[in-house]
């Protein structure tokens, strides 16, 4: 009874062995997809059907499949996790695609995440942006202050969360035609620039982690919005206003 | 003879953790930079220990398996963390959140350790907050909380549905900043493979680069395990996917014993399998249980006629509702603690008043109709709306409820398609965290010594039952606030002891020994795929080791478990290279760990002739259905030996529990 409705589907896949080798597009048919099915059990299901075959599997990244951990990925008929908004791609649905339809599947795209193997890319880059800068320097001796004894604004916590929210999957670079990754440096830089801690070092951080975005190869933002539009966690492209803010009158008292 | 010493520090019980921390050894800031220390896992124990104790000086090697320590499974938490912090003034205080911990565990932990968790816990939300991470907060610019189950004050912080994530990424870039600093070398796609023991201490671990596929060796004079826990053992869980026992399984197999497998915690507020094809299960916060009420038809029919389509919940009137936990247990009503609401669903499911159309017939209603028009009409008084329709006020209702949970209603519908503002979520029992784990001291070292093990991956503070927020808790509690003083006692030995070769045979052997694994799984002619035989070992545990445990059951688990693994061991094919990355290999390795787990998980289930939490003997039940305990011959905790490949022959040694300073009594939540 699970299989209300099953999908046949005919799939693009970009494979590519590592990164030194050269990649190309395989089609693989598969039938009998639950419309229940999430995007990533349906290529569970062709990768079982590859391996009895005695074929290698597709790979891809996936981890929570709750669409909060970040990992997984995959450009999805010409979109960032796919045709549906606000969503990671393990929680996309097959209930979104047709009967009969060719899906076509490709991994990030974008300079600063080179492939791993197939559909999987190294995002790296972003934890080395994060080590420039993306922290309060506080130590974790627990020897702070009351947790209540700076208040903060309903508001400003509401939109410190709203910022924070990002998850790290990189589908703004991976949208972007610059492969910029301002959007995902704007979270941070806002989710610190709206709260009372980490303000003395507001400067040195934004300072740093342009520097270190620009020197991972991302591209500049020309405020064309797609990242905002692909963003699983509706990542405001205001978090991009306000980093340039910060970033110039970083510069500027720098001189 | 059991090598079970405790360390209990002497002394009343709120000064313990105090003149240990005054007694301890130290490792003067100057010697720090001689010791190298390894941790796997960078959750929240990992991930908090690994920033501090780099902060403190030590070397620090991490390891994760994802790509970046950021996606480790504690950022899938969602609903909050504890601390006794009495901001609300009702009532909280450091006593009262240990004796709730030590109760809602069934009195099957440490007082010593629950104790000194609830010391610290107030420290961790200081320290969250000063790393930025944005919690919930009132309009007077205060932190907000709010309740959680098996509780009767205000104690759980929160940044939305996203608590977890928001600690975790706090604990990150707490790493991230070391990492900047050079203090913590970070190892992502590394998997640990196996321990290295010298002259019987931990010294390092055997890792695979599991993008290269390179097998490496890396050498330290502790080893931290923060490798979380082992609910994937049932194929179906809410946990990551990756999620994985083998780091706790590697150093039970190298001399650390493994205490209280049988203790999972079934969640009680998950999405219902939907079917076959199924990966993964999605967990509806706990929180949530604030708000809904949960309930099934009183009349049969009913609930054959929603199953079958012809009835929708929103038909069917109030006094035809059973709201089965506010029925049962009056006094915490829908927040009961998550073993006895989930025990409460399957009841009511195995009664035939399931509500859910899928091969079991499993799932029961969260609503939050009443909970919508309640807010409403608070939101209406306050804005002066006079007269209100029934329409504003569900307007205004189902903004607060937006507020509170919206991200939860979001990601319900597009997983179920249903929209939870208009009709109740759907929801059933599911595999969520395990209590159980490698046993520690109070120090929170293994049997075996310069082994410790935090958060999940031990056996240690949540006894039985793992009361809502709590995990968050004692991950943050163990990283930043245990460990890094209880290591510097056994690391104070280690400063002139100089780096740690890694040419010797220990580190030859283990090396050899991943190697020749790795050459049989790709080798072996097998026939069917790694899934296969998860999927197979996740049906046994689901049904004979899962929410209601029978002798007869256990019996039969233990042999087919067993039968499992020999076919594995025959028939399993593992494509692809040793080079590069292999991701069934990566599964071929975790799978094998698991089927000797859910073994002796099966073995230590039927050794314990009761039910306490989250182990439901149903052969030991009250006539109304409630767990019976036996503390007469059950209060200590088993902890299990390995003895070789025969996991039946596991040696079972004991640490008796004593409570000095509570009273051991009946759980109950009427």
């Amino acid at each position: 009874m699970s299989a209300k409705k099953g999908l046949h589907l005919t799939l693009k896949i970009w494979r590519q062995k590592n990164n030194k080798s050269k990649g190309q597009f395989e089609t693989y048919k598969i039938s009998d997809v639950s419309t229940d099915s999430s995007f990533l059990e349906m290529l569970d299901i062709l990768n079982e059907n590859l391996i009895n075959e005695g074929k290698e599997p597709i790979a891809f990244d996936h981890d929570c499949r709750e669409g909060i951990c970040g990992m997984c990925s995959l450009y999805i008929n010409g979109r960032a996790h796919g045709p549906d908004t606000g969503i990671t791609t393990c929680q996309l649905h097959m209930r979104m695609f047709k009967d009969g339809e060719t899906i076509v599947i490709e991994p990030w795209r974008s300079a600063a995440f080179p492939v791993i193997k197939d559909l999987m890319v190294d995002r790296s880059a972003f934890d080395r942006v994060m080590a420039a800068g993306g922290f309060v320097s506080v130590n974790t001796s627990g020897n702070t202050l009351d947790a209540n004894a700076i208040p903060v604004p309903k508001e400003d916590a509401d939109r410190a969360m709203d910022a924070a929210a990002c998850i790290g999957c990189g589908a703004c670079v991976a949208t972007c035609k610059n492969g910029s990754a301002m959007l995902f440096v704007g979270a941070k830089v806002s989710q610190f620039a709206l709260l009372p801690q980490g303000r003395v070092e507001a400067k040195r951080r934004v300072l740093n982690m342009v520097k270190a975005m620009d020197e991972e190869g991302f591209g500049n933002c020309s405020n064309t919005g797609a990242c905002e539009i692909e963003c699983p966690k509706g990542i405001s492209l205001e978090n991009i206003a306000r980093m340039n803010r910060e970033y110039m009158a970083a510069l500027v008292d720098q001189g | 003879m059991s090598k079970l010493d405790s360390r209990i520090p002497a002394g009343p019980l709120k000064d313990k953790w105090k003149n240990h921390k005054d007694h301890m050894n130290l490792v003067a800031p100057n010697n720090r930079d001689k010791i190298d220390i390894i941790v796997v896992g960078t959750g929240l124990a990992g991930g908090s220990a690994a920033a501090t104790l780099a902060e403190q000086g030590y070397n620090v090697k991490a390891f994760c398996y994802q790509d970046s320590p950021r996606r480790a499974h504690s950022i899938a938490a969602q609903g909050g963390i504890n601390a006794a912090k009495n901001y609300q003034g009702d009532g909280d205080s450091t006593y009262r959140l240990f004796y709730d911990t030590i109760k809602g565990g069934d009195y099957r932990a440490r007082e010593a350790n629950v104790y000194r968790l609830a010391e610290v816990s107030a420290n961790i939300i200081d320290q969250c907050v000063a790393q930025g991470v944005p919690f919930g907060r009132d309009y007077g610019g205060q932190l907000d909380n709010r309740s959680f189950g098996g509780v009767q004050v205000k104690r759980t912080f929160y940044a939305k549905g996203q608590t977890g994530q928001q600690l975790l990424l706090g604990a990150y870039s707490a790493m991230s900043r070391q990492i900047g600093k050079g203090r913590i070398k970070m190892y992502n796609r590394h998997e640990m493979m196996d321990l290295v023991i010298v002259d019987g201490k931990a010294r390092g671990i055997i890792a695979r680069n599991l993008v290269t596929g390179e097998v490496e060796r890396h050498s330290a004079h502790a080893v931290v395990i923060a490798s979380g826990g082992y609910g994937n053992v049932y194929f179906l869980s809410t946990n990551a996917m990756g999620s994985n026992v083998s780091a706790a399984w590697k150093i039970h197999k190298k001399g650390a014993y493994f205490a209280n497998p049988c203790y999972v915690q079934i969640h009680p507020t998950c999405i219902p399998v939907h079917g076959t094809q199924q990966s993964k299960l999605t967990l509806m916060s706990e929180s949530l249980r604030n708000s809904g009420r949960i309930w099934v038809p009183k009349k049969i029919e009913d609930s054959v006629a929603i199953r079958e389509g012809k009835l929708r919940p929103e038909n069917i009137k109030e006094e035809d509702r059973d709201y089965y936990l506010e029925r049962r247990y009056p006094a915490f009503g829908n927040l009961v603690p998550r073993d006895v609401a989930s025990r409460a669903a399957k009841e009511r499911c195995d009664a035939g008043f399931g509500i859910e159309n899928n091969d079991t017939k499993e799932g029961v209603y969260l609503d939050f109709s009443t909970e919508i028009m309640k807010k409403g009409k608070e939101a209406a008084i306050e804005k002066h709306i006079h007269n209100p329709t029934d329409q504003q006020i569900y307007d205004l209702g189902k903004q607060w409820v937006e507020e509170k949970y919206g991200n939860l209603f979001v990601m319900y519908e597009k997983i179920t398609a249903d929209d939870p503002y208009k009709t109740p979520m759907k929801i059933y029992p599911a595999v969520h965290y395990t209590m159980g784990g490698v046993w520690v001291d109070y120090n929170l070292q293994s049997t075996i010594p310069g082994c410790f093990v935090i958060g999940e991956a031990n056996f240690s503070d949540h006894g039985a039952n793992r009361l809502g927020a709590s995990a968050l808790m004692q991950g943050l509690a163990d990283g930043y606030f245990v460990l890094p003083y209880t290591i510097a006692d056994y690391l104070s030995a280690d400063i002139r002891t100089g780096a740690i070769p890694t040419g010797t045979s220990s580190f030859d052997e283990a090396e050899k020994g991943i190697k020749d694994k790795i050459d049989f799984f790709l080798n072996n002619k097998g026939t069917h795929s790694v899934d296969h035989f998860h999927k197979k070992l996740g049906h046994i545990m689901w049904n004979k080791v899962g929410m209601g445990r029978t002798p007869e059951g256990l019996r039969e688990a233990i042999k087919e478990i067993e039968e499992v693994r020999n076919d594995f061991w025959k028939n399993v094919k593992v494509p692809g290279e040793r080079e590069g990355m292999n991701t069934e290999l990566e599964k071929a390795f975790r799978v094998a760990d698991f089927l000797e787990l859910g073994q002796l998980m099966a073995i230590d289930a039927l050794h314990r002739n009761e039910s306490c939490g989250g182990h439901f003997r149903e052969d030991h039940s009250t006539p109304d259905g409630e767990a019976e305990r036996d503390d007469v011959n059950y209060k200590y905790v088993g902890a299990w030996e390995y003895q070789g490949n025969d996991i039946n022959a596991e040696v079972l040694h004991k640490e008796e529990l004593i409570y000095d300073n509570i009273e051991v009594k009946t759980r109950s939540y009427k």
